[in-house]
């Protein structure tokens, strides 16, 4: 299912004094199984970017193509855009209205007209899939649970429509580092295992250095970078311009670089960096 | 979404009548208001628009803009001037199965619907040349004497500051919710009236439980700050009517008064 969005532009309150330009001529195209990080800072255009991916935004100008198909066409129901391609908004626990967490992840599959059998199944599913156990929480109130637990049970409600995009706006903004790391660890699962095609939108360039495999940087609506984590990283320039700035290992590298050490730069994990630093001081002698 | 709504918004600039004081700006709304109600030729209405013209050209506000605001009116106004169209004795105009318009009916609907979109834009021009705060501020100055009489002017006035203040958040909530729950197949535009109002359920729940979380922060954050209610408090902006602020509520006044008593 991929999503190809061409020359799009998008203002705000067009025609008001309040108008203004969030999205200038996009170009971009996620392919299947793709992991993309969108980064950029605050008020870049990253959030109302993926809102045209399903439909909830209609472009100003360009088109937006799932499945090759323009979806503003007339003949195009949103409704089946929007479960194939599933968004998870920043705080989705926000949205949570439901009186029992299993009403709540039902909503999205009773909305596509589902049989209650399939609708259970795929509660299950989408709960076990989130790391929540399903026969503890089914019967809970969701505003009971922890904040964590809260995010996951919202995710868990894009999930059960099982969509073949997912598209998340800084879903572990706000999380603890446990939370946060187990949220990522279960995103990375579901691209692997289910072969999800992940969007990832953020602006923290550890989390996406980590997963991301392609990197698309925006910077006051216009994407101004679109490569492979390590190549985009590399554009340190660009970068800081933005006002984003690489992973902090990534920096370590190019300091130490800077001061004639002979290291990659293109360092994005800490792991990655523990080898080449152990390689560094094994080459001067001052380890074995 | 709700972009369209100009009721209670704030265009900020620096013209005269941005600068003006807010209780004079309120007081000539008032008499604008008052002589609108004593009018009854059209010639009034005409110098009360041109005076209303006349204030948003002063007051920079795009004129179009300020129009737009009319436009949640008119189903009120269409209404409005047909039942003053067919209710009305007189003259004639035409028939319409067992309605009669007549020419009497049809002025006083005209009359009736100008006044409806006068009264709108005169209080748009107050608000939208306005900020929130000012307005509050003007609101609780003038209700201050009556603080004797045991009215919480202070309060009242902290009430509608919090109020305006929410608006803009709570509508940008009400559309993040909303589009939350379309991308999860909700649809708010369909069905009859019953579902219609079933469907705002999983927008309702968790607006209400967004406004209430908003207002506890909102608490602990002005006790943080020692907030003890209006006594013995400071304003950091004074208000001070100068001689412009004089001299545009009496021009102002004198001439709406003029166009009351002589039309």
């Amino acid at each position: 299912m991929p999503i190809k969005v061409e020359s799009l532009c998008y203002t705000y309150n067009p025609g008001t004094p309040f108008a203004r330009t969030a999205l200038e001529d996009i170009n971009l195209e996620i392919n299947d199984g793709e992991f993309v990080g969108i980064i950029g800072e605050t008020g870049s255009g990253k959030s109302t970017l993926i809102q045209h991916f399903n439909g909830l935004l209609r472009p100003t100008r360009g088109r937006v193509l799932v499945d090759g198909v323009d979806i503003w066409q007339k003949d195009v129901r949103l409704k089946d855009i929007r479960q194939k391609v599933g968004l998870v908004f920043q705080y989705p626990e926000h949205q949570l209205f439901e009186e029992t967490v299993f009403a709540d992840v039902a909503f999205g599959p009773r909305n596509m007209g589902l049989d209650e059998d399939e609708i259970g199944m795929r509660v299950r599913r989408a709960l076990e899939m989130v790391g929540l156990d399903f026969e503890a929480v089914k019967a809970r109130s969701p505003f009971e649970l922890s904040g964590g637990e809260m995010r996951r049970v919202a995710i868990a409600g894009v999930l059960a429509m099982e969509p073949s995009v997912l598209v998340l706006d800084e879903p572990v903004s706000g999380l603890d580092p446990r939370g946060r790391d187990e949220l990522l660890e279960e995103l990375t699962r579901l691209h692997r295992k289910f072969e999800y095609t992940v969007v990832l939108v953020s602006h923290s360039m550890e989390d996406v250095a980590r997963l991301a495999k392609r990197l698309v940087v925006m910077h006051r609506g216009r994407v101004v970078a679109d490569g492979p984590v390590r190549e985009v990283f590399r554009m340190t320039d660009l970068l800081r311009e933005t006002g984003l700035g690489v992973p902090q290992v990534t920096e370590l590298m190019h300091e130490l670089a800077r001061r004639g050490k002979d290291v990659r730069t293109d360092i994005l994990t800490v792991e990655e960096a523990k080898v080449e630093l152990l390689r560094l001081l094994r080459g001067e002698g001052r380890v074995r | 979404m709700f972009g369209n709504i100009t009721i209670g918004q704030y265009i900020p600039g620096d013209s005269l009548v941005h600068r003006l004081d807010p209780r004079v700006k309120i007081f000539i709304t008032l008499v604008v208001i008052t002589v609108l109600f004593l009018v009854h030729t059209m010639a009034g209405y005409g110098l009360v628009l041109l005076f209303i013209l006349g204030a948003m050209l002063l007051a920079h506000l795009p004129v179009k803009f300020v129009l737009r605001g009319v436009r949640p009116l008119l189903f009120i106004l269409v209404l409005t001037f047909g039942l003053h169209l067919f209710m009305n004795e007189g003259r004639v105009l035409f028939r319409l199965g067992p309605l009669v318009a007549t020419y009497e009916g049809a002025f006083r609907g005209f009359a009736m619907s100008m006044r409806l979109v006068l009264l709108v834009l005169a209080t748009s021009i107050l608000t939208l040349s306005t900020s929130p705060i000012e307005l509050t501020d003007g609101i609780e100055n003038i209700l201050s004497p009556t603080r004797a009489l045991g009215v919480p002017a202070h309060e009242l006035a902290m009430m509608m500051t919090i109020a305006l203040r929410f608006i803009p958040t709570l509508l940008e909530e009400t559309d993040k919710i909303m589009k939350a729950q379309m991308a999860r197949g909700a649809d708010f535009q369909t069905g009859n009236v019953l579902q219609k109002a079933k469907s705002l359920v999983p927008l309702l729940v968790p607006l209400f439980v967004s406004a209430f979380r908003r207002a506890d922060e909102l608490a602990m954050a002005m006790e943080a700050r020692c907030y003890r209610g209006g006594q013995g408090r400071t304003r950091m902006k004074q208000l001070h009517v100068g001689a412009k602020d004089v001299l545009a509520a009496i021009g102002s006044t004198a001439a709406l008064i003029a166009v009351a008593v002589y039309l």
